[in-house]
């Protein structure tokens, strides 16, 4: 068939005004795309400045993103371990896979929180199209949380930890912690424009979902307790539960906790590119 | 849009909403809404306006303080979105505002030169070829690889210069108090301007004072509380513009 003729066929199906829709949609995909690819500079120098100006006046500078959550682990470990006899196996290593993946999320959605507000000044004065900011701060924390994997190596290998084929699976979660932070990021930077306080709104948020997230306890005997609910929908917990079973205890991904996340982040992506889509013409406004 | 246009205004408005006391956090915003005390007034920055400006062509926009200049220059910079009305722009544009406003202050000159070019939508090889040149112009020698937090507001200014001119723009926004750095480096970046006006690009130049626009600009048009007053060459709208401002 033809092309002329398929485009008639399309026009039967579909009738004239989706057509027409379909092909608005078209072109409005191809445009975002040119002016994503005239500034992707632009992100990669944001992603560049937020990394580099984290590190620059510190004597240790990257040591830190390693030393932090490893003090951090061996502060956990004596309380939690010690004083409450805790008998998990690979305890430090189940704290830290909890405690780095938490603390991305947290930093990240911080970020991306301030992102629009902290570059106000910028905003008020050049075009730059605005959902670089939010989606550059998530970038950022993203790559200092893809090093910082490095503590976790060092110590699953002293914990005499050995890597199993269901490592490979650790992808998802990984992917998906991203995803979700992004998600977050947008809503979150949309309504800071708007609400000052948000920011400290967000950080007892924050606070409430690292308890929910099971980061210095087990969880299994919660989870069928009357709050165990809390837990288990928690889209954070899912990701722990399912990064720790590939990298520590050597199993395979959980589906529940593969899905669960992943529809949620999806959910929120949407809802959080509609709002920021439909406000980011008045965030100059209210900068 | 034709070929000689280099840019077109139809219709265009700006509308505000500003609330009657500032509402910018949660719990005002919930109490007040509890109480149906959320209340808005709306004005129009501009409205209606429309104009044409050819290529080549110099155009003065006047007007009083709060007569809607900034807003005007913003909407056709891109960074405000107009309410109502439709704008064209024919080619690059580049606003000399206030310059290096995206500067990182913990930044050495250098590094802002790339950051301050991808803002304005330079690409990267783009900028390492065009690194020496923006240095030289800038004057800045060695200065150019320390931090930002150590310039003096005249270096900013020369740095920001030299980076926003290093492409020729088919459209220059310039407002009337461009003085750059020292009387040295204002001498050598308004010949860079004369340079480009020489060369016939479109130029928008925003200021109250007539004897300037009458130097500078072929046409001009008349802002007055958002609403576009007058529009025509030189001569007769200064002569407007003063009987206006009596």
């Amino acid at each position: 068939m033809s092309m002329l003729g398929i485009m008639a066929r399309a026009d039967r199906i579909f009738g004239e005004k989706h057509f027409q829709i379909l092909y608005e949609t078209g072109i409005r995909m191809k445009t975002f795309y040119e002016n994503f690819k005239k500034y992707q500079f632009l992100l990669t120098e944001l992603v560049k400045k937020d990394i580099k100006l984290k590190y620059r006046n510190s004597v240790l500078g990257f040591l830190w993103t390693l030393l932090e959550p490893l003090l951090t682990m061996i502060v956990l470990t004596i309380v939690f371990g010690t004083i409450l006899q805790k008998k998990t196996p690979h305890f430090s290593v189940y704290i830290l896979t909890g405690r780095l993946l938490y603390s991305y999320f947290s930093t990240g959605t911080k970020q991306a929180l301030k992102s629009i507000r902290r570059n106000g000044g910028m905003i008020r004065k050049v075009y730059v199209p605005k959902y670089m900011y939010p989606l550059a701060a998530s970038l950022s924390s993203y790559v200092t949380f893809l090093l910082s994997l490095i503590v976790l190596v060092i110590v699953a290998a002293v914990q005499g930890i050995r890597p199993t084929w269901y490592l490979v699976g650790a992808v998802v979660p990984l992917a998906t912690v991203f995803l979700m932070v992004t998600a977050l990021g947008f809503l979150l930077a949309t309504l800071d424009v708007f609400f000052r306080d948000l920011e400290y709104i967000w950080n007892v948020t924050t606070m409430l979902i690292m308890y929910m997230s099971a980061i210095f306890y087990e969880a299994d005997s919660l989870l069928d307790s009357k709050y165990g609910f809390l837990i288990k929908y928690n889209p954070l917990y899912s990701v722990i539960t399912n990064f720790r079973n590939t990298v520590v205890y050597g199993k395979p991904l959980e589906s529940f906790y593969v899905w669960y996340p992943l529809v949620v982040s999806l959910v929120v992506l949407v809802v959080g590119l509609a709002f920021f889509y439909k406000k980011q013409d008045s965030f100059v406004l209210y900068l | 849009m034709g070929k000689n246009t280099a840019l077109r205004v139809d219709n265009i408005g700006v509308k505000f909403r500003m609330a009657n006391e500032r509402v910018d956090n949660v719990k005002d915003y919930a109490i007040k809404l509890l109480k149906h005390e959320l209340r808005y007034h709306e004005f129009w920055a501009l409205k209606d306006i429309s104009f044409r400006v050819a290529k080549g062509e110099r155009l003065g926009v006047l007007g009083l303080n709060g007569a809607g200049k900034s807003t005007l220059l913003k909407v056709i910079a891109g960074v405000l979105k107009p309410t109502e009305g439709t704008l064209q722009r024919n080619g690059r544009i580049v606003p000399l505002l206030e310059l290096g406003a995206g500067f990182e202050n913990q930044y050495t000159g250098k590094e802002n030169v790339f950051l301050y070019g991808a803002m304005l939508g330079y690409r990267r090889e783009f900028l390492k070829e065009k690194y020496d040149e923006i240095v030289a112009f800038s004057e800045l020698g060695d200065f150019i690889n320390v931090p930002l937090k150590n310039y003096s507001s005249g270096m900013k200014a020369r740095l920001g210069f030299s980076i926003a001119t290093i492409v020729e723009p088919e459209i220059l926004i310039l407002d009337e108090v461009l003085s750059v750095g020292d009387a040295k480096f204002r001498k050598k970046s308004e010949k860079k301007i004369k340079d480009m006006f020489d060369r016939g690009i479109t130029v928008l130049f925003v200021s109250h004072s007539i004897g300037q626009v009458r130097s500078l600009c072929d046409r001009a048009i008349i802002l007055e509380k958002g609403h576009l007053i007058a529009q025509g060459d030189v001569e007769t709208v200064s002569v407007l513009y003063e009987e206006a401002i009596k």
